[in-house]
């Protein structure tokens, strides 16, 4: 093991070398470009033994990685924005298909107007897709998060692509202190992959990618379901796994001082720190607040969440994303499925800053709320 | 050329009496043997021949959508090769919507980046999985329902895009054009295709007996047609050196062509001539 400040895509690539893909074809975007940079450098050293594929499109580069996972092997690719845009399409076939790749998105906002900087928009437009998605909060869990990703991709009860999604810039782009878990303690993790079900063997010829009519595409669908049921406990399993052996551990939620708290904030991402810190703040006010990081976005975790805020009187939901007219979609969710009284704010679009002072205001307007959903840190309103 | 009995492509499949695309694929898999994926694109070609749960591939095969059999294909060829399979054939079977037009650039990604593989173009020349709309490669004067013939229309006012070139001028080691009424010449051409070490692009002419318009019995017969009026031409281009490989006897007129079919039906002789001037230039720049 040895520690380097890097970040977080620096952090991905350095995962991604350690699980050791046997393809990758990437596209470059901003703020993803430097993981496929620095993967293209693993390659031309020779420090990692894939076969980069440089495709002339993100669309592409989800497809090839289609083929090769179809062809029974490990498999990498990253995006970003208008690139996971322009793969949405695959991305419901990867589902569908039943191929454990794994996706590293850097979340950045969506065009028009075109903007660069982040928010969660793309991923969550990916929601309904039959992917995993775990959004992280830091350059650690970055890391830690591609290397379990391959491990419940890959697991039989699931086989359901990957997403692992990390905020661009406030991560992409940050530097943090991060642990480099050595090749023999990675291979006594995640062994090398051989898919169980290799399709495009020439011995054993099978079709992958049927047309199946209305007699069988609805059990096709409800599979994926079942799938994503199976990920709860797989999700849960390969973090105490991980424990073992890395010592860090990761779960479907994060609840932080909970349990007794007056207003729980919920988010997903790097605006966790800021929650943290801003709970801590509070704490020492004397005010009961907490904080209920959702890591696994998707399987949605409705019990473990639930089990969070049992004590909860309110719930304050950020979200960095917007279903226009119902609010974000995290609160959705928790409104759909938990009971508990929710406000939503949607926060931080484009990468507008959000601060301690805007959480305050957030924790003041769900003590004494006015309405249901509200904008943070507009200029106007 | 012995021309081997076993079939890869299995019967029993939903293609139309007469279809042209499976008899191009037969040929091709006889061709490849079983040591062969084939990817495929959305289109007749694969709806026809995967309905779930039954398949008529007798080698691995695998779709995933509509345009993207070019990087579907340059996966699967990165694949066998970590996997040290680097000996299988990788052919992509695409028709021309799924190639000359939605196909386009992730086609072109593939053939510039020079990945071992085999592309084939099964061209009917229009969008004939979703009922014969007009695609790229739909020839000049052909009626479809989206090139209609009308009061202000004689069809489709432009001549079909030349991919074969286009695949050329990206500077790959082996294109070719061919017919699936000249199975050897076509054979010969999917074989070489397989031996060459990168990517190879072959264009296959075949007639389409729903989109085109004429008696299921008459494929072989309109392929021939094709290539003996110089509607349709059979060459290859091998590290950039173009050769024909059939030149016709005797020329026979267009109008042959043109009017064994529907979709040429309402041409008159003005429009007919037209089309065959613009044959004769096109023959004419290759030696026909």
């Amino acid at each position: 093991m040895v520690k380097k400040v890097i970040t977080s895509n620096e952090a991905v690539a350095e995962a991604v070398k350690l699980a050791k893909p046997d393809v990758i074809p990437v596209y470059p975007i901003t703020p993803q470009t430097t993981i496929s940079e620095y993967l293209a450098q693993y390659v031309a050293d020779g420090d990692i033994d894939s076969e980069y594929i440089r495709v002339e499109s993100e669309h592409s580069a989800l497809s090839a990685a289609i083929g090769a996972s179809g062809a029974g092997v490990r498999v990498f690719t990253a995006t970003s924005s208008q690139g996971l845009m322009l793969m949405h399409e695959i991305v419901f076939a990867a589902a569908g298909m039943r191929v454990p790749i794994v996706l590293a998105d850097a979340n950045r906002a969506i065009s028009a107007p075109i903007n660069i900087w982040n928010d969660h928009q793309d991923s969550i437009s990916q929601r309904d897709a039959g992917w995993i998605q775990l959004y992280v909060e830091n350059a650690q869990e970055a890391l830690d998060s591609i290397l379990q990703a391959y491990k419940i991709a890959e697991n039989e009860e699931v086989l359901l692509p990957t997403m692992v999604c990390l905020d661009g810039f406030y991560l992409t782009h940050t530097v943090e202190p991060t642990e480099i878990p050595n090749q023999e303690q990675v291979d006594q993790f995640l062994p090398k992959y051989h898919g169980k079900y290799s399709f495009l063997d020439p011995k054993q010829p099978t079709s992958l990618g049927t047309l199946a009519d209305p007699q069988y595409y609805m059990e096709i669908r409800y599979q994926i379901e079942k799938s994503m049921e199976n990920s709860i406990d797989v999700i849960k399993e390969v973090g105490k796994e991980f424990k073992s052996v890395f010592g860090r551990e990761y779960g479907l939620i994060e609840a932080y001082k909970c349990e007794n708290a007056d207003v729980v904030l919920v988010a997903m991402g790097s605006i966790c720190t800021t929650l943290r810190y801003t709970v801590d703040q509070y704490r020492e006010k004397g005010e009961k607040i907490g904080l209920l990081k959702i890591r696994a976005y998707r399987p949605f975790p409705v019990d473990e969440i639930n089990e969070a805020l049992k004590n909860a009187k309110k719930v304050a939901v950020l979200d960095k994303n917007i279903s226009f007219g119902v609010g974000g979609a995290v609160y959705n969710d928790i409104k759909a499925k938990i009971d508990v009284e929710a406000y939503g704010f949607i926060v931080g679009l484009g990468g507008r800053d959000i601060n301690p002072e805007d959480i305050g205001d957030i924790i003041e307007k769900t003590k004494n709320p006015v309405k249901d959903i509200t904008w943070v840190g507009l200029k106007e309103e | 050329m012995k021309i081997p009995e076993e079939e890869l492509l299995a019967p029993g499949h939903r293609g139309c009496a007469g279809c042209g695309a499976t008899i191009g694929v037969r040929l091709a898999l006889k061709a490849l043997g079983r040591n062969t994926v084939a990817i495929s694109a959305t289109g007749c070609l694969e709806v026809i021949t995967t309905p779930f749960p039954e398949t008529a591939w007798e080698i691995p095969w695998i779709h995933v959508a509509f345009e993207n059999a070019g990087a579907v294909a340059s996966g699967v060829e990165r694949a066998m090769k970590a996997k040290g399979m680097e000996d299988t054939n990788i052919v992509a079977f695409g028709g021309d919507g799924g190639t000359a037009d939605i196909g386009f650039q992730s086609l072109s990604g593939a053939m510039e980046r020079g990945h071992n593989l085999i592309y084939i173009c099964y061209d009917n020349e229009a969008y004939m999985n979703t009922g014969i709309q007009r695609s790229g490669s739909t020839p000049y004067g052909a009626s479809t329902t989206t090139s209609p013939v009308g009061k202000k229309s004689f069809g489709e006012d432009k001549p079909k895009k030349n991919l074969p070139l286009i695949m050329a001028a990206h500077g790959i080691p082996y294109v070719a054009t061919a017919s699936i009424s000249y199975p050897e010449d076509f054979m010969r051409k999917v074989k070489k295709a397989s031996e060459i070490d990168g990517a190879s692009y072959i264009h296959l002419n075949q007639p389409c007996t729903t989109g085109w318009g004429y008696e299921s019995s008459k494929t072989i017969e309109l392929g021939r047609l094709a290539v003996e009026t110089g509607t349709w031409m059979l060459y290859e281009v091998v590290n950039g050196e173009f050769k024909l490989t059939y030149k016709p006897q005797v020329k026979r007129p267009v109008k042959e062509y043109l009017s064994a079919q529907k979709r040429f039906k309402h041409l008159n002789d003005e429009e007919v001539e037209t089309i065959q001037e613009y044959v004769n230039q096109q023959c004419k720049a290759v030696g026909i």
